[in-house]
């Protein structure tokens, strides 16, 4: 057999990529392993699915043949008053998310194409709020939202938010990318710096901010501390704040119900995530890139 | 100063507004308060120097919080890195059902921590939760997992590396795709062992993904409490009591926004250890150039 020949055949690239050496019985115990977390890891999903489809007395037994119910859901659903929650909820996430791309789409052009003094202590400024996120800065952050006057409201939950170090950082590094020689071009034909952004930068960047939207919407929607300190009443709490107060009742663990609630919590990203799942996946990964 | 000058700092001053009044202003303002006492009663907060300090010494729910957070970092990081990179290992490999492990393994990241807790609470419910309706048969005694303090905080910390792992292998993911699968063919020509390929090949290439999620898995054992707010509420005795979580209930509970403060300013500069620590060891080429 000749050496060379052999080996040009093993580099072609029609070959299957799993060529390194790895017995078929390792193999089959790998898969069986990965298959094994793989259901330990969705397990807690698939238990609360159970017990808040199925009557109370089967919330811990598993038969096959137990009668699925909705049971659970109406009774949750008219045990707190979700409806606001969910809509408030929604009004955080779309606020929040508004605001970042307007301000971080102009802070991030700014890093990209200006020069002006004191540009790189500025970033690193910028740079600080990644470590220190506003999640442990909540003392103080409540007192300012004291002397504004705007405790227990929805703006009050997503204020701290607005400016992300983590937005800004990813549209400088997307914008840095977009050819010097296209924005050169816009300004020869007279385009102003803001026309030149809106009509050059931003169509070019459309897939890192769908990938920043999808980051920001599962963080707000799913965001605890902060609005549970920051809200005091039903018109501005949050779904996550909802779930926790009504879980905290002293009426006993109606395991039925509150399984059930925090489904219907999870749903909208959840059902998000499973018609989007490449894009989410997707957008996690250029998000943790860059 | 130029026009381009004077654009570039417009550009920035939304941004800036916000990031002063909501993250420089509450660093400067948590050193301001820690040094003095909680304003009572409409008056001015009077300057007390180091006394909270001396109070968060003399403090055993504090101390009970930082080693509780130790431990809970110590747990939650190793494993979930080496979880994570094992899951992205699989996932990137030509498994059978490897779409079905990805959904599975990343479903934990979307879901809401608030909610997880309920489902978790509920997994380690004595008699008929989950683990026991598992390890009762089995003949194991039955046991309080989240009442007994030396139990629940191990009981947390899974809660945590289960969320996290998944979140993690994601980066991991993207790391071994820009792997070029020449290197694979080259060492399986070479007749390297699949073990030889991952310790001297892959696992050098992921160094930079390392120290990416390494930063991010500390900052996540300093923020990630919400769990505990349904879980145990810090209990039993203070076993899961975490450092931001004793934050909320000096600041929130008790309204000691003086002691609060300086509660905060322990976690702020652990973070700016963090901040310094990846500074100095990471190349800041690879990840802000």
């Amino acid at each position: 057999m000749s050496g060379p020949s052999s080996r040009r055949a093993l580099l072609q690239p029609s070959l299957p990529r799993q060529s390194l050496s790895r017995g078929s019985g390792t193999q089959f115990l790998e898969t069986l392993a990965a298959w094994i977390l793989g259901f330990l890891w969705i397990l807690p999903l698939l238990y609360a699915f159970w017990t808040a489809f199925h009557p109370p007395e089967f919330s811990t037994r598993f038969e096959i043949m137990a009668p699925l119910t909705l049971e659970n859901f109406r009774r949750a659903w008219e045990a707190a008053p979700f409806a606001r929650y969910f809509l408030n909820s929604f009004m955080l996430v779309t606020m929040v998310l508004a605001a970042q791309l307007v301000l971080c789409t102009l802070a991030g052009y700014a890093f990209a194409r200006f020069d002006f003094p004191g540009k790189e202590v500025a970033f690193l400024l910028v740079l600080v709020q990644l470590m220190i996120m506003p999640d442990v800065l909540i003392v103080e952050n409540y007192r300012t939202m004291g002397h504004l006057g705007i405790l227990d409201t929805i703006p009050a939950i997503g204020l701290p938010y607005m400016a992300s170090a983590f937005g800004i950082f990813l549209l400088r590094q997307t914008f840095k990318t977009v050819p010097r020689e296209l924005d050169e071009a816009a300004r020869v034909e007279g385009a102003s710096a803001l026309q030149v952004l809106w009509k050059v930068y931003v169509p070019l960047a459309r897939p890192v901010y769908l990938a920043y939207g999808l980051v920001s919407v599962s963080y707000h929607w799913n965001n605890f501390l902060w609005p549970l300190i920051v809200t005091n009443s039903v018109t501005s709490r949050p779904v996550t704040v909802g779930l926790q107060v009504f879980s905290a009742g002293d009426q006993g663990i109606d395991w039925s119900v509150i399984t059930a609630a925090t489904v219907m919590t999870s749903a909208p990203l959840l059902v998000a995530f499973l018609l989007f799942q490449r894009q989410f996946v997707q957008s996690f990964m250029r998000a943790g890139i860059r | 100063m130029s026009r381009g000058a004077i654009h570039g700092w417009l550009l920035l001053l939304p941004a800036f507004a916000l990031l002063a009044l909501f993250t420089y202003w509450p660093v400067i303002g948590t050193v301001w308060d820690s040094v003095h006492a909680t304003a009572r009663g409409g008056k001015p907060a009077p300057f007390v120097g180091l006394e909270n300090y001396q109070v968060m010494v003399a403090d055993e729910v504090f101390w009970k919080s930082l080693w509780n957070n130790l431990w809970y970092a110590l747990g939650t990081i190793p494993i979930s890195i080496a979880l994570a990179i094992v899951m992205a290992l699989w996932v990137n490999s030509a498994m059978r059902g490897r779409t079905w492990l990805r959904m599975a393994f990343f479903t934990p990241t979307i879901l809401p921590m608030i909610a997880v807790g309920n489902i978790w609470l509920f997994f380690y419910t004595p008699q008929y939760g989950l683990l026991e309706q598992v390890l009762l048969p089995l003949g194991f005694a039955s046991r309080n997992w989240l009442g007994s303090p030396d139990t629940a905080l191990a009981c947390v910390t899974v809660v945590a590396i289960w969320k996290e792992a998944g979140f993690f292998m994601i980066f991991y993911l993207a790391a071994l795709q820009s792997i070029p699968p020449s290197l694979g063919e080259a060492a399986a020509i070479e007749g390297a062992s699949r073990a030889y390929y991952f310790r001297r090949v892959v696992f050098p290439l992921l160094m930079p993904t390392t120290l990416f999620v390494l930063v991010n898995a500390v900052i996540n054992a300093v923020r990630l409490v919400d769990h505990i707010f349904v879980m145990t509420r810090g209990g039993p005795n203070n076993a899961t009591s975490l450092l931001l979580f004793h934050v909320y209930q000096v600041g929130f509970n008790f309204w000691d926004t003086g002691y609060a403060a300086a509660l905060t300013l322990v976690l702020l500069v652990v973070l700016a250890v963090v901040a310094i620590g990846q500074f100095v060891f990471l190349d800041r080429k690879v990840h802000y150039q």
